[in-house]
């Protein structure tokens, strides 16, 4: 009934076991389209289970805008959106193609991806570079600034962190990077500033070794040590290549992926494979820059969530006391609570990633849906929001939760493959 | 106007200026305003938000940049102040309690690995349920919840029989486990009497009149009031009797039952005659006329209290405890007022009281009255307020005077009335300060009657220790001053209700006598984990209502609170999915 094993709880053990045994490396920085063969041609990756484009929200709409410029298929915005409308363009989800992608997303050919390995299973993920904050394309921001930024990302930062990469040669081990980070303050979603740097500091010394200019060392050193959000993207890979590996084994309750598309919130469990559970997203609550409210959010976005499928981001708050009240503007032991009632949806600690502010206890592991159905409590996410109009960016950040209808299909579903109910 | 002031080298977390501006754009005269560090990315938000100025450029990362849209000038220096204050006192309150909160049971055995038993008080469909899951834990089940199923109520209690473990409960009000009080209880002082008791409020008067006397309580085990029912077959109270016999600070073991089945009755006696401890028990409702063998036979709570402290203190039992001990007031009464109404919020207090008038007028078994009475013939009547029929939707009169007060002043109205009998109970759970709202309508009636020429009395009685939270003496003090004629036992406040109407409830001696017949040797053994409980401060798993922690954590026990919910939110098909996937 559950394969080799003779309980649920014994399969979920040994998914959450493949997850604690997860070897991630950081190997390379390569385009898109020369590891995804599906970006060959018009298509673009989003964020999320499936979605058409009428029904994305409008920041992915501006990042598919900003991606066709990018990319050069159109001349300006109106041109882009014409295409999009009328479906030249073909629309993947990320996690289809072994990625994953912040906010809207949006990943075409020529964006270099991260390409994480994980060398337990022998798989890799990929995800695109975080760009930095305010007006960027995750966000759904397209003007000029922002595919000058990509451009300059393909042509030079990506080519330098990938020949850094190979002067260091074996990878950079990512699980070192986590464990110390964790214990540094950071959570892996809203706070990335610890390993980010963690990161600059591994990576400096063979940037330096590499034939790039000397100008182009300088930007991208700079531009790294800028960007404390640089190690989300990162996390975001390896939680992907992590879960895909523990995804192999085919039975029990675990969720083993989360992600929204601004539409739909959706996730996976490990008994039922590739399948999607869907319910409407929610819209994250937070705190906003100047001159932006509540009402002006849109709903929640991004494959993101991978890293609290994984067990850290908004899992892992008790970690990160720096971004604790972004939890109802609360304080330690509002971000202690959270990461206290995560646990009652967990099956077990990760020895890897220790929490020196909860009493070293590891991080929070397996989200088991069947607990998450039984307490109803929804795991909280950690995310950045978006304005819900196109071309705006950024505007703030916040909670979000998963809803709790697509726990509860997802445990129906099982039950019926299982043969233990009818299906309604 | 926009105004710009950049505070040098001056850094904070982005969160925090997030949460500073939203505090300083609240500000009157303030249009605008927004507080970040000078980072590139951050001045694009500027422009974007319509704040951008030309200082605004000069700022460096690691400048704090206040950009401020105001009319006035003169708000600048005010907005500077308030941007000081805030970032000085950024200490955010301290929320940390004692006890850990949990939402499953997982959490809560991690949480509290030491603990023994698990306090219920969820809605009573899911509570058989719940105590299950404390058994299958290896805890004992304290079950306040009501409304559990009979049939449940026998397969929970056959588990823990098997699996060596008590289920105190269902309805169990109340209990005191090595000196912690559980649920709505008394502080009452630790000594060598060993009480278990299916009646609540029997409990509670028998337990804290013995701490008043000078005596002190070793447990007092609450069974649940069908305990004794055929159908159970008083499986908790023979495994408690049994637990207290074999615990050593136990001297004498006090025994209270609500009126018992036949056959478990005799059940219980059979295994009391057998101890090597001596026996004080009362079987509501039964007017004993002597002692018998190890057992000594209380007609009254009172009486039950009494005895056991005397035979706790080695003191010969003396032949009548029932005696009025207090001075009959005099009374200026109509002709007419010739009734006692007696209005409780303490069910078996009630139901002595009824017992009691009803035998001294005569009035036949007080168990057929109307539903919602204990009695009510001829004008006589004695209501327990906390039966079902008056709480729908309402809290418990020992909570909340507002039944009481309303029937207080019905029973005003009837001009049979002379008095109203009334108990105050104290202890966790119950009132901060009852007397204080009941007085108000005790002098209202009083008031309005003298107007009318005549005399309503009060009389009453308080439930309760000196160390209770609510303090005994005070709330005593309280009602004296309001006229009410105060008695130390609900015993003596319905002799002196009924001396005052000149009817002397004359009780008879009782004589000891030996054994009648050769008892069925009993099997006395003990399983561990209830000898465990009896010798451990409790560690407990509150599963529901929060306040019955403070209790716990106040009298030196452990506790999580396990902030219940239905599984699946009460969703029938999540349930039975769940249920087939465990």
């Amino acid at each position: 009934m559950y394969g080799s094993y003779k309980t649920i709880d014994e399969a979920n053990r040994a998914v959450i076991d493949k997850v604690v045994a997860g070897a991630p490396f950081l190997v390379d920085v390569v385009p898109a389209k020369s590891v995804i063969k599906e970006l060959n041609g018009k298509v673009l990756l989003h964020a999320g289970p499936p979605i058409k484009w009428e029904n994305m929200p409008s920041p992915m709409q501006g990042s598919c805008i900003g991606a066709a410029l990018f990319e050069g298929w159109a001349g300006n915005a109106d041109e882009a959106v014409a295409m999009l409308k009328n479906g030249e363009v073909e629309f993947i989800p990320c996690h289809h193609v072994n990625a994953v992608g912040p906010m809207g997303g949006i990943t075409s050919g020529s964006m270099p991806v991260l390409v994480v390995e994980n060398r337990e299973q022998g798989n890799t993920a990929y995800c695109t570079m975080n760009e930095g904050i305010g007006a960027v394309l995750r966000f759904g921001a397209y003007s000029e600034e922002v595919t000058n930024r990509l451009a300059w990302m393909r042509d030079v930062l990506a080519p330098t962190i990938s020949k850094a990469l190979k002067v260091k040669g074996d990878g950079l081990n990512i699980n070192v990077m986590i464990a110390k980070a964790i214990t540094m303050g950071d959570e892996f979603h809203q706070r990335n500033i610890a390993a980010s740097l963690i990161f600059l500091k591994e990576l400096a010394p063979f940037i330096l070794q590499t034939d790039v200019t000397e100008k182009e060392k300088q930007d991208v050193i700079k531009f790294l040590a800028d960007t404390d959000q640089f190690f989300l993207n990162i996390a975001m890979a390896t939680s992907k290549a992590v879960m895909d590996a523990a995804r192999t084994i085919q039975h029990g309750t675990v969720v083993t992926a989360m992600c929204r598309n601004g539409y739909e919130f959706g996730i996976r469990i490990s008994g039922m494979g590739d399948q999607w559970f869907t319910a409407p997203v929610n819209t994250p609550q937070g705190l906003f820059f100047t001159g932006y409210t509540q009402e002006m959010a849109s709903p929640d976005m991004g494959d993101s969530a991978i890293t609290e499928t994984f067990g850290v981001g908004g899992f892992a708050m008790v970690a990160a006391p720096g971004v604790t009240r972004f939890v109802g503007a609360g304080g330690f032991d509002d971000a202690l609570r959270t990461s206290n009632d995560m646990m009652e949806i967990c099956i077990d600690q990760n020895p890897n990633f220790t929490i020196p502010t909860w009493d070293f206890q590891g991080a929070c592991l397996g989200i088991d849906a069947r607990k998450v159905v039984e307490t109803g409590i929804e795991p909280v996410i950690n995310t950045g929001i978006a304005h819900k109009e196109a071309g705006v960016g950024q505007i703030g950040a916040g909670t979000v939760r998963a809803p709790l209808a697509c726990f509860e299909k997802a445990i129906e579903a099982y039950a019926v493959k299982l043969g233990l109910i009818e299906a309604e | 106007m926009l105004y710009t002031i950049i505070k040098e080298n001056s850094y904070q977390d982005s969160v925090n200026l997030m949460l500073l501006t939203n505090k300083v754009s609240t500000m009157e005269g303030v249009n605008k305003v927004q507080i970040m560090m000078g980072t590139p990315a951050n001045k694009d938000i500027f422009k974007t938000a319509g704040l951008h100025t030309e200082e605004l450029e000069k700022a460096a990362a690691n400048d704090m940049c206040i950009v401020v849209d105001t009319d006035s000038e003169d708000k600048i220096p005010e907005v500077l102040e308030e941007v000081d204050n805030y970032l000085k006192n950024q200490a955010i309150s301290n929320t940390k309690q004692e006890f850990e909160s949990v939402r499953t049971w997982d959490k809560a055995l991690k949480a509290l690995p030491s603990a023994n038993m698990a306090i219920i008080s969820v809605p009573g469909q899911y509570a058989a349920e719940e105590a299950e899951k404390a058994l299958n834990n290896g805890l004992h089940a304290f079950i306040f919840s009501d409304n559990v199923k009979i049939e449940d109520e026998l397969r929970i209690k056959q588990k823990a029989h098997e699996k060596g473990l008590l289920v105190m409960g269902p309805d169990c009000g109340t209990g005191i486990q090595t000196g912690v009080p559980m649920a709505f209880a008394n502080i009452v002082r630790q000594g060598n009497i060993g009480i278990v008791g299916a009646s609540g409020t029997g409990i509670q008067e028998v337990s804290t009149i013995i701490d008043r006397i000078g005596g002190g309580v070793s447990h007092a085990i609450g069974t649940g009031g069908r305990d004794l029912s055929e159908t159970v077959g008083a499986i908790t109270m023979m495994d408690a009797i049994k637990g207290l016999e074999a615990h050593k600070q136990t001297e004498v073991i006090a025994v209270i039952s609500k009126p018992p089945a036949k056959e478990v009755r005799d059940q219980v006696v059979n295994l009391l005659q057998g101890l090597s401890k001596p026996v004080v028990a009362i079987f509501l409702g039964e007017a004993p006329h002597s002692h018998e063998g190890n057992v000594h036979y209380a007609h009254t709570l009172e009486e039950t209290a009494l005895i056991a402290v005397d035979l706790a203190k080695g003191n010969p039992v003396k032949a009548n405890y029932n005696l009025l001990t207090s001075e009959v007031p005099a009374v200026d009464l109509k002709p007419e007022q010739t009734t006692i109404k007696g209005l409780y919020s303490g069910g078996t207090l009630g139901y002595e009281a009824a017992n009691l008038i009803s035998r001294a007028f005569g009035l036949g078994k007080s168990e057929h009255a109307e539903e919602g009475y204990l009695l009510k013939v001829n004008g006589f009547e004695v209501a327990d307020l906390g039966d079902d029929i008056y709480t729908q939707g309402k809290p418990h009169p020992m909570i909340d005077p507002e039944t009481r007060v309303q029937y207080f002043k019905k029973a005003a109205q009837d001009e049979k009335t002379a008095i109203i009998l009334f108990d105050v109970v104290l202890g966790y759970g119950s009132h901060d300060d009852m007397a204080s709202e009941l007085i108000p309508a005790i002098e209202e009636i009083q008031n309005e009657s003298k107007k009318n020429g005549k005399n309503i009395y009060f009389v009453g009685t308080v439930c309760g220790t000196e160390q209770d939270p609510q303090g005994y003496q005070d709330q005593k003090n309280k009602l004296a001053n309001a006229g009410v004629i105060l008695r130390d036992s609900n015993n003596q406040a319905v002799r002196t209700a009924l001396a005052m109407l000149g009817i002397d409830l004359k009780e008879a001696d009782k004589e000891m006598k030996p054994a009648s017949k050769v008892y069925e040797k009993q099997d006395l053994t003990v399983c561990p984990a209830i000898e465990k409980l009896l010798n451990e401060k409790p560690s407990v798993i509150n599963v529901g209502l929060k306040k019955f922690t403070n209790a716990i954590t106040e009298n030196g026990g452990t506790v999580v609170q396990f902030d219940w919910r239905p599984v699946a939110g009460g969703n029938e098909r999540m349930r039975k999915i769940l249920a087939l996937l465990r």
